[in-house]
């Protein structure tokens, strides 16, 4: 299968009423997700988008056989909304979420990881294997199906690489944005792993920016363990120190987390790094070209 | 981020119980005097400009006193003073303690760990960066169980304390703990803690609290960051929004997205000064006030790129279109565009119409909005 998600996945919107939650179950199920049902309490018993929506995410489950959550609950509530899906056996909950404080993050990381949950995000665009399934945010539009793996910790930014690739005429497996939080539930050195055993990537586009070190800790992985070639972008070189950026993971911390040392530590690691968005689909063409591959 | 001034990040101290001089604030020389005339600040007193940026017992915003008269004065020569761009408005004035060694103590997120992180280090009273990483110690604390006692006695050790400083030391960080949870907090430093007899002082105080955490915590919100009026009225409107020297304004969604566009505009000789981060929207009343927000600050020329998701490319083209239509004829500037993603057929066709320069490649338009900069007058 594709990573961590397939056709057989099947998807519970936590929040599915508001505006967002309905929004994406409509473009999630044109992508050809099975978004089989929706969680809002007080809400159940009424439909969107043709899903049935429950009061919990128990009775979802019960119901449904539910096995993956797409959480867009706002971030004061959103912590128990994760937690109660991990409670209700969800192994794989992905966090559209912005702004969870990251004291609750951590309890939901440990929380889960305690009980076996994979958290994707938060505050991050979902995961995507086109053909397959899609649960989160991406938009439809961006994907074509491939043997291009993506891993990125932006939103947009992500959108506009994976439609490069499309655009050059290549394809994506799966897609994964992490989420730009101080702390996420899957990073890079989280996902290489699944990248590496996936049979249908044969090369990894690598999306990172300034602040933290998820991009360096990535790339020490990639030099020991990981075995397909690897092209990746930073943003932010020419990112003022100091100055927030948008999100709390953008912030240039001293010595580490700024573009060149995640550059250098990329490069070191044998990965081709491109300068500028709009390269990196050049630089996945004439790698697979040397794969011999397209 | 919230920075709390230090005598605020003092009054969170106390109430944990965190052991503080005696002190009080100040707002003008008159009540300076007042405070050490009263007792309620004991003498010899040592008077502190309050204000964000470190070294300031170098920058000459900290001094000592010894009568009510020199208080005063000292009082009269930090008030006032512009220090590292920040004016002076607030004294903290407290008891100078016979001292002991000084040391340090923070707790703050360790990210790659996802751990909260507690570093101690017997070299207090000096910027922490500065001390060799083999005198500093970190140790990662499990939120689960919390602090635990083996990880106190570890910090003891480090720190070379033992007996009653050591039991003092238990409770300051069970205190700390307490605090850097409760309070939301993204650092909690002491530097320095100072040896005070057989105890624990803590001579200053560094408390940050966390953005996303300020709907728990009313009683921060009249903080103000070091943000410029306009950075402020774009916090209230939940736009993200950067304003530095430049003469090209940048609307972007999303940050790194922003990021990369700066990044392009540098590649070709630009100099981005303004960016504004409209994230996800579908209001185009949202695009239109990003857009009027940014026509404050005086670019020369504006570069919109958008890679629309949940941010349709016709909202984000009409919002502009209607901002455009409010701005007087003398204040307006070329507006190079790029807008890609859902619906951009839609969008590209409504600027176009609009007389804006709209261009699909990246590239492209990024070297369309540096020429126009270098044009504009």
């Amino acid at each position: 299968m594709s990573v961590l998600i397939d056709r057989d996945t099947r998807v519970l919107v936590q929040g599915i009423t508001g505006h967002q939650g309905t929004t994406h179950t409509r473009q999630m199920k044109a992508f050809g997700t099975q978004v089989v049902a929706g969680v809002t309490p007080g809400k159940g018993g009424s439909e969107v988008e043709g899903v049935p929506v429950f009061d919990s995410v128990r009775e979802a489950v019960e119901r449904t056989q539910a096995n993956a959550s797409c959480i867009f609950v706002p971030a004061p509530w959103a912590k128990d909304a994760l937690i109660e899906a991990v409670d209700a056996g969800i192994r794989l909950c992905t966090v559209v979420t912005e702004h969870i404080p990251f004291h609750d993050m951590l309890v939901m990381y440990h929380y889960a990881r305690g009980k076996g949950t994979r958290i994707i995000g938060p505050n991050c665009p979902g995961i995507a294997a086109p053909g397959k399934s899609k649960i989160g945010i991406i938009p439809n539009l961006v994907f074509r199906p491939g043997r291009v793996g993506v891993i990125s910790r932006s939103g947009t930014l992500t959108y506009e690489i994976v439609n490069g690739i499309k655009e050059h005429g290549l394809g994506q497996s799966t897609c994964i944005g992490l989420g730009g939080d101080p702390v996420v539930g899957t990073s890079f050195v989280d996902a290489l792993p699944l990248f590496e055993a996936d049979p249908e990537t044969d090369l990894l586009v690598m999306v990172g920016e300034i602040g933290g070190t998820a991009e360096e800790d990535g790339a020490e992985y990639i030099k020991h363990h990981f075995t397909k070639p690897v092209v990746a972008y930073i943003a932010g070189r020419s990112a003022p120190p100091g100055k927030r950026m948008g999100h709390a993971g953008a912030i240039i911390t001293r010595g580490k987390g700024t573009a060149e040392t995640k550059v250098a530590a990329l490069e070191a690691a044998g990965a081709r790094v491109a300068r500028f968005p709009y390269e990196v689909p050049d630089l996945v063409a004439e790698v697979l070209a040397t794969l011999g591959r397209r | 981020m919230v920075k709390l001034a230090e005598w605020r990040g003092k009054e969170v101290f106390r109430k944990y119980g965190v052991p503080l001089p005696r002190g009080a604030v100040a707002r003008s020389a008159e009540e300076a005097e007042a405070l050490v005339r009263s007792g309620q600040v004991p003498l010899p007193c040592v008077v502190k400009a309050q204000v964000l940026a470190g070294g300031r017992g170098k920058g000459g915003a900290v001094k000592f006193a010894e009568t009510p008269e020199k208080a005063r004065a000292a009082a009269t020569s930090i008030l006032g003073l512009e220090f590292k761009g920040e004016k002076v408005k607030e004294l903290l004035l407290e008891e100078k303690l016979a001292l002991g060694r000084e040391l340090y103590l923070s707790i703050t997120l360790d990210r790659a760990r996802r751990l909260p992180i507690l570093i101690a280090s017997g070299r207090g009273g000096v910027e922490i960066e500065s001390v060799d990483d083999t005198e500093i110690d970190r140790q990662p604390v499990d939120p689960f169980p919390g602090l635990t006692s083996y990880e106190k006695r570890r910090a003891a050790h480090v720190l070379g304390l033992s007996g009653e400083t050591a039991k003092a030391l238990d409770r300051l960080l069970d205190a700390l703990w307490k605090a850097f949870n409760a309070e939301d907090a993204e650092l909690i430093e002491i530097n320095p803690l100072a040896i005070v007899g057989n105890g624990l002082v803590a001579l200053d105080a560094k408390v940050i609290i966390e953005d996303d955490a300020a709907f728990r915590h009313p009683e921060y919100a009249d903080i103000r960051d070091d943000r410029t009026p306009l950075e402020e009225i774009a916090r209230e409107k939940e736009i993200a929004f950067v304003q530095l020297d430049g003469n090209i304004g940048v609307i972007a969604n999303g940050a790194g997205l922003t990021m990369a566009t700066l990044d392009v505009l540098k590649e070709f000789g630009g100099n981005p000064g303004v960016f504004l981060d409209l994230g996800g929207t579908d209001d185009p009343k949202k695009v239109t006030e990003a857009f009027l927000l940014m026509a404050q600050a005086k670019p020369k020329v504006v570069f919109l790129n958008i890679f629309g998701g949940v941010t349709k490319c016709d909202t984000v083209a009409n919002g502009l279109v209607a901002a455009m239509q409010q701005v007087p004829p003398s204040d307006r500037f070329p507006l190079v565009a790029r807008i890609r993603g859902n619906n951009e057929k839609e969008g590209t066709e409504i600027l176009r119409a609009a007389g804006v320069v709209a261009v699909p490649s990246l590239k492209e338009s990024a070297q369309a909005a540096v020429a126009a900069a270098g044009r504009s007058p």
